[in-house]
């Protein structure tokens, strides 16, 4: 029964569903059963919704159920609101939360007939780069458990890494989904700022937050991105423009096609492989007729910078909400007002939120707010600048997502800055309001290690179809697709 | 204004003079049909006054995980709407910032606020100190006004005013739009101070943004206070005070001199001035009629503003902002100087008509059908007061519609309807807003018979009456009183048809012809 049917992609599940060749229940059943079987390793899920997914399927199956989506199983980042289940954040402040309401990203999904298996584990609050802050325990690296997935979408890139989902939805505010995706050998795609609604995403820095999805090809980005896609009268920031037919495109290759390469990013802090890994893609683009561009990202430097100026600063209000009085973790036997918000925040949150908490709250005091977050709002509009120049000599820019492979567990756990700096290749994007994917880009093998390692394609505004028509032009000439770990 | 101030209530000594400087934070809860930032109802809409506690919430309202706030057009227009009136001008962009500060009614623990780009820039409003429309005006310059949220309230007993130990929430105000007015400290006494509000207040209703009941709080007063003192060639300012939260005029008016006393006061005890930024909260105790002391602001508060990065910044166009100022109705002080010139209407009706926008705007289309403004302004103030009283709804909202009361005012003028009949016609309109009231008085017999003919039949029965002959009698010795009797017959007679002036002369013909 339970056959191999999570080495399907998102899109060959779908299709087999939709011909009758596949029953969309034993599909969700066999997803259940490998997740019962891995999850206790991997610690990729914190909740599973058998019933409710089973019961989806099974409504599929009756044709009650239609749509792009129906019947693939997919997973939930648990910083989503879903009105099923729990919405904790991996954190103790919301250990306890239910959503009365539904991201507008997963009631798309839901309403295209996608069947949510359950909610991924992160880094708390989405604050993290190794998915060690889930205060319900780390997440596991399906490619060797004894490094890290990645973060904060970690627990979605090991479920969709480990056949767990046939794809996954996670959230990047400065890395979130590529440098996890990355770290899985899957493809994560960060989208344009307001091409996905943020609705029901829980805050973490609102200017730079978007949605994601986490797959094993870039076909099925393509139908997710489809799906969730387009205006929403819930979310201001969330763009009008018209959603592209990303599916129908994708199969095009961009000929000419000039791409970029930032001086800048090729810097010596790259794991030699990384370097390598360059090398083969820039080979393989060249093959395929492309021109390669050097290009000059002048402001890269202050990217790290800036974003830690800007994301804990939204962060810092965006968590003021969590104070034990209305909903969430609230501290024992409170002596009086300040006693309540005090340790219902110090006991609900973790290190890592405080520590941002605290960079935030102090970077926006008066007397400090011209010299950090004017700033950084300057340096942002260089960054962006950079790339507005960049895209004039070049179609998309080509880059490592990381500067090495995936690190083995605690190693950076302890040293916040290390932990910052796996970012840099990451937040420039976000700060641009970019999208950005990264895709696999070949396996590495150090330390009797093999790792996967990815490659990074930004692009302008709204230029998701051509990032996803590159990138898939890539995945057919290096024939990495729809990679499983091998668990 | 000098020492001389009636509102300080001690001696200075010689060759020491006071001025007092007021400047005014106003909060005005707009009306809008939905909350500033989300879809719910909004508690200072009409319809929604009484709604129980926290009924009117949702995500947004209760700072829920992953909500969203979308600027409520209504509210921007409204904000606009009085920035136009008060003369100020209008940002082509603006922003909304986060103001943030704990508080267990503010359920985001920030506040969505504008700091440095309010939707209203300086301003002026010429507040009429007497009772003449023609008369002086003190002029206040505004400062800005922007557009921000309101939060909810914390009470500290149960409904009903039982003790709690603990304190409760009622978040059905939180997200309500609100428009902070900021003006110069150009108020010199406590009686400028209480004419700008009211002139405020009326401006505000006129323009349909609140409701303007006080005893809601739709509207709050925060004076801030302080006192120039001369002596011996010298200046001293004393420290401002800030005066929370007042929602009457007679909070206002009392803190306000009782701050100037107290200020002046305190100085010749302590010396103290005004420091860098020197301010303290203080709150009106309205028994005892004395402000309290709340709390010290030495430093500048630190609410960590920036830019709402869930908001989009709001650009004003030429043309939306053109369309507004084109459906700008025209403000009282103007309307006032109308009626009381134009129409010559007396200072009571004219106050009376202006008091509530609504009748306001019912009178007006009375008019606008072409009625006489004053016999328009009598009927309505008499016959629909009356009733309005009654009935203890407000006359705009009695049922009768313009067009009637025009209708009404038409059969009185050509005499087919006396006065009691219109008055019984004017409640069944009330009850019959699709009907004529001449059909209605058709239907219920209140037409008057004018047709001498007719009326000469009853008058001739009456006068030939032999249980008559002594008023006649009477009435031919010049008793005119005597009159009465007889007409009550005759209108008796003709069901009170008759029209009482016609069948008057009749009598009065027959009777001295005879």
């Amino acid at each position: 029964m339970s056959g191999d049917f999570h080495t399907l992609s998102l899109k060959a599940t779908r299709d087999a569903i939709a011909d009758g060749s596949l029953r969309a229940v034993n599909v969700t059943r066999a997803y259940l059963d490998r997740i019962e079987i891995l999850n206790p390793t991997l610690n990729a899920y914190h909740e599973v919704f058998a019933d409710r997914a089973l019961h989806t399927a099974q409504r599929v199956d009756a044709g009650e159920i239609k749509g792009p989506l129906a019947g693939v199983p997919l997973a939930i980042k648990d910083n989503l609101c879903t009105d099923f289940g729990h919405t904790t954040c991996s954190s103790k402040m919301l250990a306890d939360f239910r959503s009365p309401y539904t991201a507008t990203a997963v009631r798309r999904l839901e309403e295209a007939g996608a069947v949510i298996l359950g909610k991924t584990n992160m880094d708390e609050f989405a604050m993290g780069s190794s998915t060690e802050t889930c205060v319900f325990g780390v997440v596991r690296n399906p490619w060797d458990t004894r490094c890290v997935p990645g973060g904060s979408s970690g627990g979605s890139a090991a479920a969709v890494a480990a056949g767990l989902c046939a794809a996954a939805l996670g959230s990047d505010t400065g890395g979130s989904i590529r440098q996890p995706a990355s770290f899985c050998g899957i493809v994560g795609l960060k989208p344009t700022y307001g091409r996905i609604s943020r609705w029901g995403l829980i805050a973490f820095a609102s200017s730079l937050d978007q949605i994601g999805p986490l797959t094993r090809t870039t076909e099925d980005a393509a139908l997710l991105m489809q799906v969730m896609s387009g205006q929403d009268e819930l979310d201001s920031t969330c763009a009008p423009d018209d959603v592209p037919d990303y599916s129908a495109q994708i199969d095009q290759p961009i000929n000419p096609l000039r791409i970029g390469l930032p001086r800048q990013y090729l810097s010596d802090k790259n794991h030699p492989t990384v370097a390598a890994m360059m090398d083969r893609a820039t080979a393989m683009f060249k093959e395929m007729g492309a021109t390669l561009v050097e290009i000059d990202l002048p402001h890269t430097e202050f990217g790290i910078p800036t974003y830690y100026i800007v994301a804990p600063a939204e962060a810092s209000s965006n968590l003021a909400r969590y104070d034990g009085v209305r909903y969430g973790y609230r501290c024992e036997n409170p002596t009086d007002l300040v006693d309540l918000y005090s340790r219902s925040r110090s006991e609900g949150f973790g290190d890592e939120v405080k520590r941002r908490i605290m960079l935030g709250t102090h970077v926006l005091c008066s007397g400090y707010y011209d010299a950090y977050y004017t700033r950084a709002l300057r340096v942002r509009r260089l960054i962006k600048q950079d790339f507005d120049n960049a895209f004039a000599s070049c179609d998309v820019v080509m880059c490592p997502t990381t500067t090495g492979p995936a690190f083995p567990m605690g190693q950076n756990s302890d040293d916040p800055l290390a932990m910052y700096l796996n970012d840099i290749y990451t937040v420039t994007c976000n700060l641009a309001g970019l999208p950005g994917i990264s895709l696999p880009g070949g396996f590495v093998e150090a330390d009797g290690r093999k790792l996967p390692v990815g490659l990074q394609l930004l692009g302008p505004v709204f230029e998701e179809a051509r990032l996803l028509r590159v990138a898939r032009m890539h995945e057919k000439a290096s024939g990495l697709s729809n990679l499983i770990a091998d668990i | 204004m000098t020492s001389a101030s009636p509102a300080l209530d001690i001696d200075l000594p010689n060759g020491t003079t006071a001025r007092l400087m007021v400047g005014l934070e106003v909060h005005v809860e707009l009306a809008t049909k939905t909350k500033n930032f989300t879809s719910t109802p909004n508690v200072a809409n009409r319809g929604y006054f009484d709604a129980e506690p926290n009924t009117l919430c949702d995500p947004v309202v209760l700072g829920l995980p992953g909500v969203l706030p979308v600027i409520n057009r209504e509210a921007v227009e409204m904000s606009i709407r009085v920035g136009l009136a008060l003369g100020c001008e209008i940002a082509r962009h603006t922003k909304w910032d986060r103001k943030s500060y704990y508080y267990p009614d503010l359920p985001k623990n920030y506040q969505i606020s504008q700091y440095d780009e309010p939707i209203c820039g300086e301003g002026t409003l010429e507040v009429p100190i007497t009772d003449d429309p023609t008369g002086p005006t003190k002029r206040v310059r505004i400062m800005r006004a922007h557009l921000e949220e309101d939060a909810g309230k914390l009470l500290h007993e149960a409904p009903g005013g039982y003790a709690i130990d603990y304190s409760i929430i009622d978040l059905n105000r939180a997200g309500t739009p609100l428009l902070e007015i900021v003006t110069h400290p150009d108020m010199g006494s406590p009686e400028e101070v209480v004419a700008f509000c009211k002139t405020l207040r009326d401006i505000c209703r006129h323009l349909g943004v609140t409701e303007g009941i006080l005893q809601r709080g739709q509207m709050r007063f925060e004076p801030n206070i302080n006192v120039v003192i001369h002596r011996d060639g010298q200046t001293y300012k004393t420290p401002i005070v800030e005066v929370k939260n007042l929602n009457s005029f007679k909070a206002v008016y009392g803190s306000v001199k009782h701050e100037f006393t107290r200020q002046v006061e305190e100085w010749l005890q302590t010396g103290r001035v005004m420091g860098q930024r020197a301010k303290s909260t203080r709150g009106w105790d309205d028994a005892k009629g004395v402000t309290t002391h709340q709390r010290h602001k030495e430093d500048a508060d630190e609410y960590r503003y920036f830019p709402d990065p869930d908001l989009v910044p709001l650009n004003v166009s030429e043309a939306w902002l053109s369309e507004m100022q084109a459906d700008m109705p025209e403000l009282p002080a103007v309307k006032r100087r109308r009626y009381l010139g134009e129409f010559g209407l007396d200072a009571k009706a004219c106050d009376t008509l202006l008091d509530e926008p609504g009748l306001t705007r019912f009178y007006e289309a009375v008019l606008a059908q072409g009625a006489d403004a004053r016999k328009a302004a009598a009927f309505l103030l008499n016959t629909g007061s009356k009733r309005a009283n009654d009935q203890g709804v407000p006359l705009h909202e009695l049922g009768i519609t313009p067009t009637q009361v025009k209708g009404i005012l038409d059969l009185l003028a050509s005499d087919k309807v006396g006065s009691s009949a219109a008055e019984q016609l004017f409640g069944l309109c009330c009850d019959n807003p699709e009907v004529s009231p001449e059909a209605l008085a058709n239907k219920h017999n209140l037409l008057q018979v004018s047709d001498t003919g007719a009326l000469e039949a009853f008058v001739d029965r009456v006068l030939a009456d032999p249980k008559n002959a002594r008023a006649i009698d009477d009435l031919k010795q010049g008793k005119d009183k005597a009159i009465g009797a007889l007409i009550g017959q005759i209108m008796k007679l003709s069901k009170g048809q008759a029209n009482a002036k016609i069948v008057t002369e009749l009598v009065k013909k027959k009777t001295a012809a005879g």
